[in-house]
């Protein structure tokens, strides 16, 4: 470590490296509560569970062990077109329903969800490959949650918006990523119901499981037929959902180019459209930020599910004068995650959701290897089946290099360094996307000015990756529109007179 | 012997100047009744791609004025309206729109500017939240303008329409590139004169002029412009639909087919702010 100088606090002596995980194996700790999985899913549609016209399945893949794990039906354009007419049928009771009771119907289905939650968690992990600790004490809680904080929004929909008449769209059709399933859905269905709306939801190809388990809850909780369809597929069924000429308003999440592609299929059509797109964040770490919780943060912001999330924290801004001290202390801290088994419960990084994930982040590390970065992988063992990529540190990185500038969407962190404010502003809002931001600083009135330079729609201030039904989330320009969460996210599913 | 008058030259306000087109092209304008009025700068890409910039630079002057001192240059150009009421009127009946009418047109301008000069320092409070959120954070959401915005006024009500579709997009501290009216673009000309000598930085508010077909697929697609609103016909509206994909642009455009009573109250108010702001979240630990 170079730091010899007594410039500041943060440029201390490193302290002496204690590296358990080299030293000996950790027992297993898997998960063991039943998923309660299905051999074969069907649609849901109209309240109940139906066969694709077509009768077409494809396999849902164990990203941790590369087995599969159940048969999903493939909604073709006349099924997507099914859960269409049953949503349109639904919507006028739907949307006359007494907010109180519409309110209800999503105390339920929280509780429910509560219910089974464990369940919920294995089922996420096992077929996304996300670390059951995730799965379990973040994503299904979360999910929960949403519910539990928009059902109360039912009946109280005329505070949100002073002065306005309120009415839902219609029919809402939403089409959800891989990255957090359940969450996703709860982010989409939640205030679309919650403002009188109906919904035929689309989750992505590689995590069907759980939005088709939360149709069983949808059932429990005797939601009315037609108030939720959810159509399992790939591109094509998402095409069809989007396209649907029943659909009042689509909500994507997803891709930026994918994001861009329904923008253009969806010009001129009238529809409403919020797109919840990808990131490129900038975590900025000043030379009077505390290091240790700064270091965390890091991690957190960038290993969080693999670094399968938008707002991952993938550019790492560093002042010049600690970027040594910071690398070393991340080092340090990267070879102590346990990456593996996704059912372990000390897993901290799990399984690449797909293997046309595994292949971008392989492609994108070589580019960052290419362009003349520093790779640092620790020399952690992967299970031989599944998978499994290394948590990654790039140092020396250029803002020309692809690493900087495109979203990975994978555990590998970009860093560079700056010197100035102006100038880690500069950098951070070089970059065409808008969603996220971090800082990390001691002094208030630089959080503050930071937050407000910074492009983007969620700004974490001395901590990173921190999310709430009450709090709106969505990005700045090529990001997207609209938000998710809070009040704000609310706007996005009703008309305004 | 009768004097002969001075006829005024009509030329549009960008940049905080009076320029002809870059391109030197005009069209001539008739009076509804026949009479010749002048040539109007028949504006090009290039000069809509220079409003651009103009209203880039002005961007973030104008968003850092505090709340009240928008506010007090909103109600400025009110009042300066409001003593060119005569002059207004006359463009607007140039048009073809009766005096009585154009007089009411004039007046509600006036009316709609005050609305939103007393918005400024307000709407932050009404859109804007603290969150309260499951885990000891202090978590806020405030609004910030989007940039700048692309407006396309319609034929209908030319001066009314117009201080309709930007009055809310400056309110909330953003800039403006508009295209007048293709019908009646002299209101618009004269309205530059107003907003020249109202306190409004230049380069906040720019009125372009000309072929509305030779401007709308800039519009779509400069990706400088964050946002795109007013009223387009269908056709228009997947042009710019289909542009402003690229840059992931906003876009907030009324159909020209359905046309809206301008004088309306519900063309004014917060929810028309509130389509021209992003919202920003700050999460920040609560400690000691």
């Amino acid at each position: 470590m170079s730091v010899s100088t007594k410039k500041s606090p943060n440029q201390r002596r490193s302290r002496p490296e204690l590296i358990f995980g080299d030293l000996w194996a950790f027992d297993p700790a898997p998960e063991t509560a039943d998923p309660k999985l299905k051999s074969r899913y069907d649609l849901f549609i109209n309240g109940r569970f139906v066969a694709p016209k077509k009768a077409a399945y494809f396999t849902s893949i164990n990203p941790g062990n590369e087995q599969p794990l159940a048969e999903i039906a493939l909604a073709g354009a006349a099924d997507v077109d099914d859960a269409y007419q049953a949503a349109a049928r639904a919507f006028p009771a739907w949307s006359k329903l007494p907010g109180a009771e519409r309110g209800k119907y999503l105390y339920r289905l929280a509780r429910l969800l509560q219910d089974r939650a464990r369940e919920f968690a294995v089922a996420e992990t096992l077929d996304g490959g996300k670390p059951i600790k995730e799965a379990r004490d973040f994503d299904v809680p979360m999910a929960a949650a949403h519910f539990f904080y928009h059902a109360g929004w039912a009946d109280k929909l005329a505070y949100a918006f002073p002065g306005a008449k309120v009415a839902p769209h219609g029919v809402v059709g939403q089409v959800i990523p891989w990255n957090f399933p359940l969450l996703m859905l709860a982010w989409k269905i939640a205030p679309a119901l919650a403002a009188g709306n109906t919904v035929v939801l689309k989750p992505a190809e590689t995590t069907s499981i759980t939005a088709l388990k939360f149709a069983e809850i949808l059932q429990e909780a005797g939601l009315p037929p037609g108030v939720v369809n959810i159509v399992a597929g790939a591109g094509g069924t998402g095409a069809a959902v989007v396209a649907h000429p029943l659909a009042a308003k689509v909500a994507f999440t997803g891709s930026t180019a994918v994001g861009k592609s329904i923008m253009r299929s969806l010009a001129g059509s009238g529809k409403k459209l919020t797109l919840e797109l990808g990131g490129k964040a900038a975590n900025i770490v000043f030379d009077d930020a505390p290091l240790d919780q700064a270091v965390e943060g890091i991690v957190n912001g960038i290993f969080f599910n693999q670094g399968h999330v938008c707002c991952a924290g993938s550019r790492l801004l560093v002042q010049e004068g600690i970027a040594d001290a910071v690398l070393t202390r991340l080092k340090l801290r990267v070879r102590q995650l346990r990456v593996g088994d996704p059912l372990d419960k000390n897993t901290d990084i799990g399984a690449i959701n797909s293997k046309a994930q595994l292949d971008k982040i392989r492609t994108l590390v070589a580019a960052g290897v290419k362009e003349g970065a520093d790779l640092f992988q620790p020399a952690c063992s992967l299970p031989p089946k599944g998978w499994y990529f290394r948590p990654t540190l790039f140092s020396g990185v250029q803002q020309s290099h692809r690493i900087a500038r495109e979203e990975i969407f994978g555990p590998v962190l970009s860093i560079l360094t700056f010197r100035t404010v102006d100038e880690a502003v500069e950098k951070a809002n070089n970059t065409a996307y808008g969603l996220s931001a971090g800082v990390w600083t001691d002094k208030g009135s630089r959080i503050l000015k930071m937050s407000t330079e910074l492009k983007a729609g969620v700004v974490w201030a001395n901590t990173y990756n921190k999310f709430d039904p009450a709090s709106p989330f969505g990005g700045y320009k090529e990001s997207g529109f609209g938000r998710e969460g809070g009040k704000q996210g609310l706007a996005d599913y009703v008309k305004l007179s | 012997m009768t004097r002969l008058p001075i006829t005024k030259t009509p030329k549009v306000y960008v940049g905080g100047a009076f320029i002809r087109s870059e391109s030197g092209r005009t069209f001539p304008l008739k009076a509804a009744s026949g009479e010749f009025i002048g040539h109007i700068p028949q504006c090009t890409r290039k000069d809509l791609r220079n409003a651009v910039e103009a209203a880039a630079k002005a961007g973030p002057g104008w968003a850092k004025r505090t709340a009240y001192n928008r506010g007090q240059i909103l109600y400025r150009l009110a009042e300066m309206i409001e003593a060119r009421t005569g002059e207004l009127t006359s463009a607007l009946m140039a048009g073809g729109t009766p005096k009585a009418a154009a007089a009411r047109e004039v007046a509600a301008s006036v009316d709609r500017l005050v609305h939103y000069a007393g918005w400024t320092d307000k709407y932050e409070q009404v859109l804007g939240t603290v969150n309260p959120v499951a885990a000891p954070y202090f978590n806020f959401t405030v609004t910030e303008p989007m940039g700048v915005v692309g407006l396309l006024a319609p034929d209908e009500a030319p001066l009314l329409a117009l201080v309709s579709l930007f009055a809310p997009v400056i309110t909330c501290g953003n800039t403006v590139v508009a295209h007048a009216s293709e019908a009646q673009p002299l209101p618009a000309v004269v309205l530059g004169e107003m907003l020249a000598t109202s306190d409004l930085p230049g380069g906040v508010v720019n009125l372009l002029t000309g072929f509305r077909k030779e401007l709308v697929p800039t519009f779509a697609t400069h990706a400088h412009l964050r946002a795109v609103a007013g009223v387009a016909s269908a056709a228009d509206r997947k042009t710019i639909e289909t542009g402003a994909a690229d840059s992931v642009k906003r876009v907030r455009l009324l159909p020209a087919e359905a046309p809206v009573d301008w004088f309306e109250h519900a063309q004014q108010g917060l929810y028309a702010i509130r389509d021209f702001v992003e919202f920003k979240t700050t999460w920040h630990p609560v400690g000691a």
